[in-house]
């Protein structure tokens, strides 16, 4: 061996450095896959066990004996009611918030007071949120328990989940084409109008996605303000108070005894699929912009 | 050609102008009230937080100043707000909160921490994407879902395997807040791992280091404040959680001595108790003392780990 192929081979240290490298990258796979198999382990069972009860009569149907028995219509209806309320509500808030921040504000006191209030918006627990909507909405604005009092609560809650999703598609709008709009003479809110929105439509309905996705899945900011236990009507106003799924969830696992083991699982699964689909809808949608982006 | 004074142009020509300086006008007005919209939307958040803070605050305050000790509250064993004469020690809750997040963290830094290095530093190409998906789609799962999960799943398991009478205990709940919390730990994680410039992971490349001494000699240390930030924030979203633990705690209103315990979190009492509490009653306030007591906890732990986030990102 000449002196020039030993100096490219390996020293010990190195092949250690290698060896150790190897077993680190191994170990950091299989703990990441803890954090996903159990969980995957999870949705089978509740799959393995939800899965025959899901009949169309089981999502058509009146829960009887206080949803023992019977389907989930006005729960899915009550949801479907409440998440509407929290989209008319959180959206144009949002949206405008997201608006003023990327296209309007300075870093001023304001702006940084604007940033903080959305940090921690999105870290109150989610039964201080229930609390405030028992506070404002159901007493002080006097909506009463309603779809409207529990829409405005998840609102709140989802706020700021619309407004970080619609800043980051705002600011994904390369600076250039706002200076050529200006440039032409128009105005700021004529550039934004028919040059920012339309180029970032994709994040505001990521925006709208995430939002139902939590909106649907919350219990806790929906007990108190409009949820009940059971009203076998769906509503037919905002006034009115309805079931809701994942109140039912909550009912039908904790309260109410003698319920067969396939129910919970089913709602549970109902819930899931609803989240997990939106989610992936969101996904596919950012995956595809990414992909054919002009800029 | 467009020297002939105003008066003697074409009547049509005029209004062209006219109109489009109206036009100008309008559009000057729309930009105008677009401007103020948008404003107050961006306002609207702040004055969501404020009142949070008052409205809570004022249904709690005047009952923590007149009629609260607290230092019942912060010590006291027993809470009973319901007998005779009613007793608002929210000691046992506090423990309770406590040593669920606790579980809640041992079990998810590790996981997420290890994950975020997995993800960020060693996966590659398309399996790193779907692993990002993955871990994104688990953060979504409803927490009424993980109570059921805790009820249904866990609890049986735990009983079984640790021969208890009942398997809901603070450790069925720290695993269920664990799992919750740890995809979001670990998106927040991988950012920071993400913030260490490449030019830092190079020259140690360079120098002749492997992958793994790059992560732990270079990578690590540098992202320490934002991995910081991210088990800041798990405790803070363990510590908010509500019906997962609820249903998983067991929900006995006692201090635990074990992991093995039943326990109850301040959190799921006031989701227990609000509804059968009436309006303006006694007990009714003390709950909102609660929450308020969860707000300020949450918004300290908030703004301390946003503060560590934008120090980070100036420089």
């Amino acid at each position: 061996m000449t002196a020039l192929d030993t100096t490219f081979l390996p020293t010990a240290r190195e092949r250690r450095a290698h060896g150790v490298q190897a077993v680190v990258r191994t170990g950091f796979l299989a703990i990441t896959l803890l954090l996903l198999v159990p969980v995957l382990g999870i949705l089978a069972v509740l799959v393995i066990e939800g899965a025959p009860a899901m009949t169309p009569s089981f999502f058509l149907d009146k829960p009887q004996k206080l949803g023992a028995a019977g389907g989930i219509w006005p729960a899915l209806v009550g949801t479907v009611w409440m998440t509407g309320v929290a989209l008319v509500v959180a959206l144009p808030l949002g949206v405008a918030a997201a608006i003023y921040l990327s296209e309007y504000a300075r870093d001023t006191w304001l702006t940084r007071l604007i940033n903080l209030a959305i940090v921690n918006l999105a870290g109150v627990p989610s039964i201080v949120h229930a609390l405030f909507g028992v506070g404002a909405f159901v007493h002080f604005l006097h909506f009463g328990e309603s779809i409207l009092a529990a829409g405005c609560t998840l609102a709140v809650m989802t706020l700021p989940v619309v407004i970080v999703a619609t800043r980051e598609s705002l600011q994904a709008v390369p600076r250039s084409f706002r200076d050529a709009c200006w440039s032409m003479g128009a105005t700021r809110w004529q550039t934004i109008r028919h040059i920012v929105l339309p180029n970032s439509i994709s994040g505001i309905l990521t925006g709208l996605i995430l939002v139902v996705c939590r909106a649907v899945g919350e219990t806790a900011p929906i007990m108190f303000t409009g949820a009940v236990f059971l009203r076998l009507v769906p509503p037919e106003t905002v006034f009115d108070r309805s079931m809701a799924l994942s109140f039912h969830l909550y009912t039908v696992s904790t309260q109410v005894t003698n319920v067969p083991r396939a129910i919970p699982f089913a709602v549970a699964l109902t819930l899931i699929l609803v989240v997990l689909s939106m989610n992936a809808i969101a996904i596919a949608f950012r995956m595809k912009l990414r992909g054919r982006k002009k800029w | 050609m467009n020297t002939t004074p105003a008066a003697t142009r074409p009547r049509q020509d005029l209004e062209a102008i006219a109109a489009g300086l109206d036009r100008r006008a309008a559009n000057w007005w729309s930009d105008r009230v677009a401007r103020w919209l948008v404003t107050a939307g961006g306002v609207s958040a702040i004055l969501f937080i404020a009142g949070i803070f008052v409205f809570i605050g004022s249904q709690g305050f005047e009952f923590a100043w007149n009629r609260l000790s607290i230092t019942e509250l912060l010590f006291g064993e027993r809470w009973e707000p319901t007998a005779n004469p009613p007793s608002y020690g929210a000691f046992s809750l506090l423990a309770g909160t406590a040593w669920i997040t606790v579980v809640a963290m041992i079990v998810a830094v590790p996981l997420s921490f290890c994950a975020a290095i997995f993800v960020g530093e060693f996966a590659r190409g398309r399996a790193r994407e779907w692993l990002k998906i993955l871990i994104e789609l688990l953060a979504a799962i409803p927490s009424v879902v993980w109570g059921v999960i805790g009820l249904q799943v866990m609890g049986p398991w735990i009983q079984h395997l640790f021969g208890l009478q009942s398997g809901l205990n603070v450790l069925n709940a720290g695993i269920i807040l664990g799992l919750m919390a740890a995809p979001i730990m670990t998106t927040i994680a991988e950012d920071a791992l993400k913030a260490v410039p490449d030019s830092y992971r190079e020259a140690a490349e360079s120098l002749g280091a492997s992958r793994w001494q790059v992560v732990r000699r270079v990578v690590l240390p540098h992202a320490r404040p934002g991995l910081s930030a991210a088990v800041l924030l798990g405790i803070g979203r363990a510590f908010g959680e509500t019906i997962a633990v609820l249903m998983a705690s067991g929900h006995r209103l006692m201090a635990p001595g074990s992991v093995f315990d039943p326990a109850a979190t301040i959190t799921a009492t006031i989701a227990a108790e609000l509804g059968e509490a009436a309006v303006d009653s006694d007990h009714y306030q003390v709950l909102f003392v609660l929450g308020l007591v969860l707000f300020l906890i949450t918004f300290t732990i908030n703004l301390i780990a946003d503060r560590i986030v934008r120090g980070r990102r100036r420089p």
